[in-house]
């Protein structure tokens, strides 16, 4: 089971960040040589995953349907290798899925799929949509009486879907104070910079204005995106929301910043040095480790 | 218990019949409740419902949520809201992961008579048997209705039900064999076989009399459940008959009369009529009765295309 138990201290920050360094290395083998995939969005979750389901998420991988889990909704569905990369981690997916995606042959499909993949708690992809159907998990939970966290992640250009508003106006009027929305603001969507392709100003106020809590973090900053999760669920009252700067296919150098790897192609090449520097920063960590 | 012969009030009757019965059900509303008759869950069990605003995209979203957590959500709007505003919701977050979630499409039809295009659904039964995993029904009165009410917690998957917004005659028997599926005879006869559903079952037994009165017998069809249709009842009720019509509250483009021709494919059958609104979008209009004698569809409208096509045949 992780959560709680296994929380705290820079040991901890160490291990987060080698797993965030795995599974960026499982969503490089994911999309492998000459296909398409959405690496850019993926990469900049890396953080983020790693802390919600090795960190704070209350989740047994022996146990992924207990009414008691908490609930991660990756309402940018696009993103989704970097969630299957964590759920391979935790053994809920067979590694020998990792070659295979968006094959006949495979579980994994371009989009979350509930019908073929464990662990995965909605069907996600057309924008918009991961808020309300947080928003109808956490009302349940709560008719339930159980304590269980539903955590939304969201794209900043996915902000621009307006169902997503009405969800956060839900979430606040019902005081969903269990749902933790994560927006990972890497700033560039399918086509270009969010800024050139559709400016969303203001995000923080935004969400102020609809009723929620705002925090903002670095998200690639596994210390602080911890301490924030933690803060968020400690929140009484209103849903919070953790702004989170990012970057875009962090971790690997041709593919940070560009919009050309929101669903890029990699050649063998790209594919070599994208594992040589994920190794690479894997010795980097090891020598840094103190002691 | 006496069934009121107002669908959506026999709607939220059962819905509140199924509160009882269910703790895992509970209700969400986008501001038509006392349309909808949503209203009567709200009073009855006001912790299991929720006012959700004018936002039905959301609302539908958070039924998926609802259900994925253990619920039985039933999600209230008018037809043409609850199927075209919130398609891409219902086809993603509900019908991809196949989940229990009840969609009533109120003031189906034509029966929100005075509102006109905008709130008319004339094309909502296309949309829904379109989407796979979805189960759409239409019953006849509140009679049946009310008997689809009382099994569909069973019902595997989203189901989309269709609720006239008006009295509707009482036509369905009342059979306590009756599942959510059935095709149902509900008038013998040889010459033709007329397939209907909702307020048209009614518009049919009116033309069967018109046509027995020229000495030609017709047989009439109750097709409550249009998806998923029973194909062998389908076919096993159009053989014999010398004409076959369809009828139905809707666009001919993708609905019941769709359906039926999809379910003879294959076999040899009569020749088809089809009764229904031709391509295009509703009207206001000063009654009910008013707008469907408009659009055609009436009791004498169904007999004339039976005489149609025996008299091409003769």
């Amino acid at each position: 089971m992780t959560g709680k138990n296994n929380r705290g201290g820079i040991a901890d920050t160490r291990r987060l960040e080698i797993k965030a360094r795995t599974l960026r290395e499982h969503v490089v083998r994911m999309i492998g040589v000459g296909k398409a995939g959405h690496l850019g969005g993926s990469c900049s979750l890396a953080e983020i995953v790693a802390a919600l389901y090795f960190h704070t998420m209350r989740y047994d991988p022996k146990n992924i349907t207990d009414p008691d889990r908490d609930r991660l909704i990756l309402s940018k569905g696009h993103s989704v290798l970097i969630q299957y990369a964590a759920l391979m981690e935790l053994g809920v997916i067979p590694l020998a899925e990792r070659e295979k995606v968006k094959t006949l042959a495979g579980m994994l499909q371009g989009h979350p799929d509930m019908d073929r993949t464990p662990g995965l708690e909605a069907v996600t992809g057309s924008l918009g949509q991961g808020l309300s159907i947080g928003v109808g998990m956490a009302l349940a939970l709560r008719l339930d009486g159980r304590s269980s966290r539903v955590f939304v992640i969201m794209g900043d250009g996915e902000l621009a879907e307006g169902q997503l508003w009405e969800a956060a106006m839900a979430a606040a009027r019902f005081g969903l104070d269990r749902i933790t929305g994560i927006v990972d603001r890497n700033r560039i969507q399918a086509t270009g910079p969010t800024r050139e392709v559709f400016d969303i100003p203001g995000i923080e106020k935004k969400w102020e204005a609809f009723g929620w809590n705002v925090l903002n973090v670095d998200g690639h900053h596994l210390a602080a995106v911890v301490e924030a999760l933690d803060r968020a669920g400690g929140m009484k009252g209103a849903p919070t929301v953790i702004v989170a700067d990012t970057v875009k296919g962090k971790g690997i150098s041709f593919a940070e910043n560009t919009a050309a790897f929101h669903n890029g192609i990699m050649s063998q090449e790209q594919f070599d040095t994208a594992l040589a520097e994920l190794g690479a920063a894997r010795a980097a960590r090891t020598q840094e480790k103190p002691g | 218990m006496t069934i009121s012969k107002n669908p959506r009030m026999a709607y939220g009757e059962a819905l509140v019949a199924l509160g009882k019965r269910d703790p895992r059900v509970v209700a969400l509303e986008a501001d038509l409740g006392k349309s909808t008759q949503s209203v009567l869950f709200k009073a009855a069990f006001p912790d299991r419902h929720f006012e959700m605003g004018i936002a039905e995209q959301n609302m539908a979203s958070t039924a998926a949520g609802l259900a994925l957590a253990g619920k039985i959500p039933f999600i209230h709007s008018f037809a043409v809201f609850a199927s075209g505003r919130v398609y891409d919701q219902l086809r993603n977050s509900v019908c991809i992961p196949n989940v229990n979630v009840r969609i009533c499409g109120s003031s189906c039809g034509l029966s929100d008579f005075g509102d006109g295009k905008t709130h008319q659904a004339v094309e909502d039964v296309a949309l829904m048997r379109a989407l796979p995993n979805m189960s759409v029904l239409s019953p006849a009165d509140s009679i049946e209705l009310t008997a689809m009410m009382e099994q569909i917690l069973d019902w595997k998957g989203p189901v989309y039900i269709r609720v006239n917004r008006n009295d509707l005659p009482f036509t369905f028997p009342g059979d306590p064999s009756y599942r959510i599926g059935n095709v149902v005879k509900i008038r013998d006869g040889a010459d033709a076989a007329i397939f209907a559903s909702g307020i048209m079952v009614s518009k049919a037994l009116e033309a069967a009399q018109m046509l027995a009165e020229k000495g030609i017998s017709t047989r009439i069809l109750n097709v409550g459940t249009i998806k998923p249709l029973d194909r062998d009842a389908v076919m096993g009720f159009a053989e014999g008959a010398r004409a076959i019509v369809t009828a139905e509250e809707h666009t001919v483009i993708g609905g019941l009369g769709s359906a039926v021709l999809e379910a003879l494919r294959g076999v040899r059958h009569a020749p088809v009529e089809m009764i229904g609104i031709h391509d295009g979008f509703g009207l206001s209009a000063e009654s009910y009765d008013a707008l469907l004698e408009h659009f055609g569809l009436t009791g004498e409208a169904i007999a004339s295309a039976v005489r149609k096509i025996l008299e091409e045949k003769s």
